[in-house]
């Protein structure tokens, strides 16, 4: 049941023109910023031979192609869950789910899996680009798998916060300004984490890019893979939350 | 009380002390009632009486206050996969992707309700032939008419064969060709199964239903079967033009007559008590003292007029 409407969700993503404009768009963004680290990488190959230990390709061109990638789903994912549910409830067809024989849990993780697909491929092609250096550099795979792992984890924490406060509102604009703020507060709460006191501490814990640090440096973490899916499962639960909530409130 | 329920056909739909209120606004109130195999139960109401949230709560797309709805035996908050089964909903709205074609839409709900591929394609066709709907398998729903989409919304309904369907308002935006059609069809599916459908239109209950329920600001006011309904209809007033007419009093003592009303031109409006049949006195009357009548006409309460009575309360029930 959840995978027919994954399908569902994923060929009404295929058939709108936006999916296609964001992987357009992803896709020229990074490459042109992809094509300047490689160009930098290239200038400071001279200066690096003479160093004893020093940074690969790996670390100077694919974790910041990434940092910069994470950046763009910040702001591109919100574009991308905004209509998931809110275009449901305005038009209706919401009410076909939940007067089919189908739960809300099954309803919410259909719907996450299909953007998360999405999603993946857009990593996916986003990860063509590194790959294409092993040709004639040498990649630490290790790295570019927890840099992708990491990637692909914190776009999933972006579309379950995505997909939640388009279940709150029938406005996917409205949904996508919400979704945008809050990512966004997330993004930077550990400014608020310099210092060394408990709460201090606890900011800097709760913001989505320190996680997503580690990982591009190679250092596989479980905690902060645990994060992310803690992070995923809350807003997920939260969704299936709100929907039961719909029946509830009308 | 056996026999009885043979007679009716097996209860599909039971529901019992439904209560749902928005804030303080209490939308639906207490009512009860019951479907059973073979019914189309036509639900009647102004606006806002409450017709489509209880539609809703059949549907469990709204939870109620209180109440509980019992689907072909499977309770709808206890086990609400069973229920939903065996029910077959049409919003007032439709339900459609636009971008998706009619085999696509279709072809989805019926997978949501649980058909494997093989079961799936053969209730596409089916449905489809049902609807009129053959030729239009291709096109997308957001190019289809409102009456087209109304069908495919139906067509939605019966994929996986409920044995109850819920309509809420399935005539709008229909030619007077398709209402035909689709009253038609309603009546077909009812034979087999049960059918609630929601209308303002008096005339619909008339042609498609077997039982009428009023609703009234939350509240059932009238619930019967239609032959009941037509009961009400006996003549209360009779029409008569004279062309040398009498003074109203003398008219007012005719035999059975209780009030009379004039109409103006020599036309008047005699009332009389349900049933009382004072035409006969009347046209002697009128023989003897050269009256000259032109007109003489058994005038229906409407159904109409009954349905206004009832929806706003007039009448007693």
């Amino acid at each position: 049941m959840i995978f027919v409407i994954t399908a569902r969700e994923l060929r009404g993503l295929f058939l709108s023109p936006l999916a296609w404009t964001l992987l357009a768009v992803v896709q020229g963004l990074l490459a042109w910023i992809f094509l300047v680290l490689v160009d930098d990488f290239r200038n400071l190959q001279g200066r690096l031979a003479a160093l004893d230990n020093a940074p690969g390709v790996t670390d100077l061109v694919v974790a910041p192609l990434f940092r910069v990638a994470a950046w763009v789903l910040l702001l591109l994912v919100p574009l991308l869950t905004m209509r998931l549910l809110s275009e449901e409830r305005r038009t209706g067809t919401l009410d076909l789910l939940l007067s089919a024989p189908v739960g809300s849990m099954a309803i919410v993780l259909g719907k996450y899996l299909g953007v998360m697909l999405f999603l993946s491929s857009m990593v996916a092609l986003v990860a063509l680009m590194p790959l294409a250096l092993a040709i004639g550099a040498p990649l630490d795979f290790g790295k570019l798998l927890t840099g992708l792992l990491g990637l692909l984890l914190l776009a999933g924490g972006f579309a379950s916060a995505g997909l939640y406060l388009s279940a709150c509102t029938t406005q996917p604009v409205l949904a996508a300004v919400a979704t945008f703020g809050l990512l966004l507060l997330l993004w930077i709460i550990d400014v608020a984490g310099t210092g060394h006191g408990t709460v201090d501490s606890l900011f800097a814990y709760l913001s989505l890019p320190r996680h997503y640090d580690a990982l591009l440096l190679g250092l596989f973490n479980s905690t902060d893979v645990i994060y992310y899916l803690l992070f995923i499962a809350t807003f997920l639960g939260l969704t299936i939350r709100r929907l039961d909530d719909m029946r509830l409130r009308g | 009380m056996l026999v009885k329920n043979v007679m009716k056909g097996e209860m599909l739909v039971q529901v019992e002390r439904l209560t749902r209120s928005y804030g303080d606004i209490r939308a639906v109130d207490e009512i009860s009632f019951t479907l059973h195999k073979g019914q189309v139960l036509g639900f009647l109401g102004l606006n806002g009486a409450g017709k489509s949230t209880t539609m809703r709560m059949l549907a469990g797309v709204l939870a109620p206050d209180t109440g509980r709805i019992t689907i072909n035996g499977a309770d709808l908050l206890d086990q609400p996969r069973q229920a939903k089964q065996a029910i077959g909903y049409l919003p007032d709205h439709p339900p459609l992707y636009r971008e998706l074609t009619v085999d696509e839409q279709l072809h989805y709900s019926a997978r949501l309700h649980g058909l494997d591929r093989t079961a799936c394609r053969q209730a596409l066709l089916r449905a489809k032939e049902h609807c009129g709907l053959v030729d239009v398998g291709q096109r997308l729903i957001g190019n289809l008419s409102k009456g087209y989409r109304q069908r495919v919304g139906l067509a939605q309904a019966l994929l996986h064969d409920p044995p109850v369907l819920v309509l809420d308002e399935p005539t709008v935006g229909l030619d007077p060709m398709q209402l035909r059609e689709m009253r038609e069809l309603i009546r077909t599916l009812g034979r087999d199964r049960g059918v609630i459908l929601s209308t303002h239109l008096l005339p619909e209950v008339q042609a498609a239903c077997t039982h009428a329920q009023i609703m009234r600001t939350g509240r059932l006011v009238y619930a019967g079967d239609l032959a009941d309904l037509e009961q009400r209809r006996c003549s209360t007033h009779l029409r008569v033009g004279l062309n040398v007419p009498p003074p109203t009093a003398s008219l007012a003592q005719l035999p059975g007559i209780i009030r009379v009303e004039e109409l103006g031109y020599g036309r008047f409006r005699l009332h009389h008590a349900p049933g009382a049949a004072p035409h006969q006195a009347v046209l002697e009357r009128a023989g003897a003292e050269g009256w000259d009548l032109w007109e003489i006409t058994p005038e229906h309460a409407g159904l109409e007029q009954i349905f206004v009575d009832l929806t706003l309360g007039e009448a007693p029930v």
